[in-house]
């Protein structure tokens, strides 16, 4: 098989000039994004900036109407096998006939292909990750009998037996305890510190310099991307929350007071 | 018993429950994955846009050919699921909207070529209405070959992409980020629910047939954890409703099959969603009844407990009168599940007075344990 060029190869996600749009408005509009490899990065920005849809274009769930996405520098198409993903837990329906172990299962459909089953190897992965999430003893419960702490934690250990170079999390720490939240933060931590790349969708502007190295605030265009010292700033959040000003603002000059002390 | 025998020797007796026994494996399997997918009501869209294509299939064949028949249903109904995504993708039309609109106007197309048919007087003598309600005595040796065939080839594909159909049913914006094809699948399920559809339009109608897709599905939900033996008692709920059914109303002459198999079926799911385990309303209000029982078992003995911490006597006597009174109900049930358990005894107090409780050893060590839960929970 012949591969085409590879175009942007140093970065872990490349995304150029991209546009999405739902019914001839913009989701997404002239987005470029540069990650480089080994970061943990969070995507921010009101309701209706276009996360999840950059999420999803970046995973070619949703086809973009312009600009293009490389992943180390090739096509999503041919990196599936390397990008691990954790959707919104209201994606699913919990109250599935199923139990823990066979969703975490799941995280190896990829790689097993067509016609394959889940065997031995994949019992023992999934296990695995069940375990370095915290939640090894729910194995053979049902989901619908999972808290929505427990369900997150198991959505990360299906990505996690994806056993991938990037990692796309979409709200992770929505709606999930204190303890969970912490147990999610330091487990990302480990796998960027491992070397993997992490970017994840997140909601609380309060905890993006305590969580992230990298952030990318967006309002359908890119307000601004870098390292979060640099972009974490009042007047960036200010132009991509525009009327939520007060809010934002208390949360950033707390932030910023914390910083220069 | 003789008379069950004699029946099941009967040629048509026999077509009729393995036609029946093909429906319920199809439509039981297929249900599972409508039901899952919660495109109960696609079902039903798809079984009412069968109609015009069994009109259809019979001008073509010039008679009552169940091949052209089902073949004309299959093309109508998957013409209509199709018509219904394109009104919901391409408008602001919402699912229920789409599926009610495609109902509805395939429905009346249906029945104007009934009626067409019905005018030029072949309806009778081809027995097509029979389709609207059902006519399980009207299965042939050979539509058998039609039934079984889609039967096997349903169970083949489920069983080759079992872990696909899987992933696609339960998370498919994952399914799509792994790779899978996830529209194809959606197609070829859509068009597998369609064929459980056209299995059964002979023996249950256009009718009623969406209930014999989601019925046995429901009911095997509330007994099962586990997708596959979801699948599995499905298939036997669709073969115990479709046979009972089918033999019902081939004993009784001029009793619709459909309205029967469906009765079968929604009482099955009834007593499911009334008393499986775990699952069943029936069982949430035992759990609900215990939960009640343990937790005023509790409070009897933590006043106990704190009536004798009071009196600083460890073996403080209490009446029952005093213990009713303070809970506002009468204790004595309370009191007897404790002494069976060994965590209260009847010790006698003054000779003009009933017996009195004091806690044991054990009751003492069980009250201090839920007091000090209690105070964990509030701090």
């Amino acid at each position: 098989m012949t591969a085409a060029p590879l175009h942007e190869p140093d970065l872990a996600l490349h995304v150029e000039d991209l546009t999405v749009s739902y019914q001839g408005k913009p989701v997404l509009w002239d987005v470029d994004v540069d990650i480089p490899p080994g970061v943990m990065a969070a995507v921010v920005g009101p309701n209706g900036a276009g996360k999840s849809t950059l999420v999803k274009a970046v995973l070619d769930l949703v086809r973009p109407t312009a600009g293009h996405v490389r992943l180390f520098g090739a096509p999503y198409a041919a990196m599936r096998r390397e990008v691990g993903y954790v959707p919104q837990r209201s994606a699913v329906d919990w109250d599935f006939p199923t139990t823990v172990l066979d969703v975490v299962q799941m995280g190896r459909y990829g790689h097993l292909g067509w016609f394959r089953r889940p065997g031995r190897r994949e019992r023992a992965m999934a296990l695995e990750a069940l375990d370095r999430v915290g939640v090894a003893d729910l194995a053979r419960r049902q989901i619908s009998q999972l808290s929505g702490g427990q369900q997150q934690r198991v959505f990360l250990a299906r990505a996690l037996v994806q056993d991938a170079r990037l990692y796309l999390l979409d709200e992770p720490m929505a709606g999930v305890d204190a303890p969970t939240e912490r147990a999610v933060v330091e487990l990302l931590q480990e796998l960027r510190d491992a070397g993997r790349t992490l970017v994840v969708v997140h909601h609380d502007l309060q905890t993006v310099r305590d969580y992230f190295d990298w952030l990318i605030v967006l309002n359908v265009r890119v307000i601004d991307q870098g390292p979060v010292d640099r972009v974490y700033t009042a007047a960036n959040l200010r132009r991509a929350y525009g009327g939520q000003i007060a809010l934002i603002e208390r949360a950033a000059v707390d932030d910023d007071a914390r910083g220069a002390s | 018993m003789d008379g069950l025998l004699t029946l099941l020797g009967d040629h048509t007796v026999q077509n009729v429950v393995l036609g029946a026994i093909f429906l319920g494996v199809t439509s039981g399997v297929l249900g599972s994955f409508a039901v899952l997918r919660q495109q109960s009501l696609l079902g039903d869209t798809l079984a009412h846009a069968a109609l015009p294509g069994v009109c259809l299939g019979f001008l073509v064949a010039g008679g009552r050919e169940l091949g052209f028949i089902l073949a004309g249903a299959l093309v109508t109904a998957v013409l209509a699921a199709l018509l219904m995504l394109v009104l919901t993708r391409r408008s602001r039309l919402k699912t229920d909207a789409g599926l009610g609109t495609a109902l509805g106007f395939s429905f009346a197309v249906g029945v104007v070529l009934l009626t067409y048919i019905q005018n030029t007087g072949d309806a009778a003598q081809g027995g097509l209405d029979s389709f609207l309600f059902g006519q399980a005595a009207a299965t042939l040796r050979s539509d058998l070959w039609i039934m079984g065939g889609i039967m096997v080839a349903a169970l083949a594909l489920v069983a080759a992409f079992w872990k696909e159909f899987k992933l696609v049913t339960f998370d498919p914006l994952y399914a799509g980020a792994t790779g899978l094809p996830v529209t194809l699948l959606d197609v070829v399920l859509t068009t597998m629910i369609a064929l459980a559809v056209v299995v059964g339009l002979q023996m249950v109608g256009v009718v009623l047939m969406a209930s014999m897709v989601i019925a046995p599905a429901v009911a095997a939900r509330q007994w099962v954890s586990k997708l596959e033996h979801m699948v599995v008692a499905a298939a036997g709920v669709g073969v115990v409703a479709g046979t009972s059914g089918a033999l019902i109303s081939a004993l009784v002459a001029n009793l619709a099959t459909g309205p029967v198999i469906v009765l079968t079926a929604s009482a099955l799911v009834l007593v499911s969603i009334l008393a499986a385990p775990g699952r069943g309303l029936l069982w949430e209000q035992l759990a609900r009844w215990r939960a009640r029982r343990t937790l005023r078992g509790r409070q009897v003995l933590t006043t106990l407990y704190e009536l004798s911490a009071e009196h600083r006597d460890p073996h403080y006597p209490a009446e029952r009168g005093t213990l009713n009174t303070f809970h506002g109900l009468d204790t004595r049930a309370a009191l007897a599940r404790l002494e069976r358990r060994g965590l209260v005894q009847r010790v006698r107090h003054m000779p003009d007075e009933g017996p009195h409780w004091e806690l044991t050893a054990a009751g003492r060590e069980e009250a201090r344990r839920t007091l000090a839960q209690l105070g964990a929970a509030e701090a």
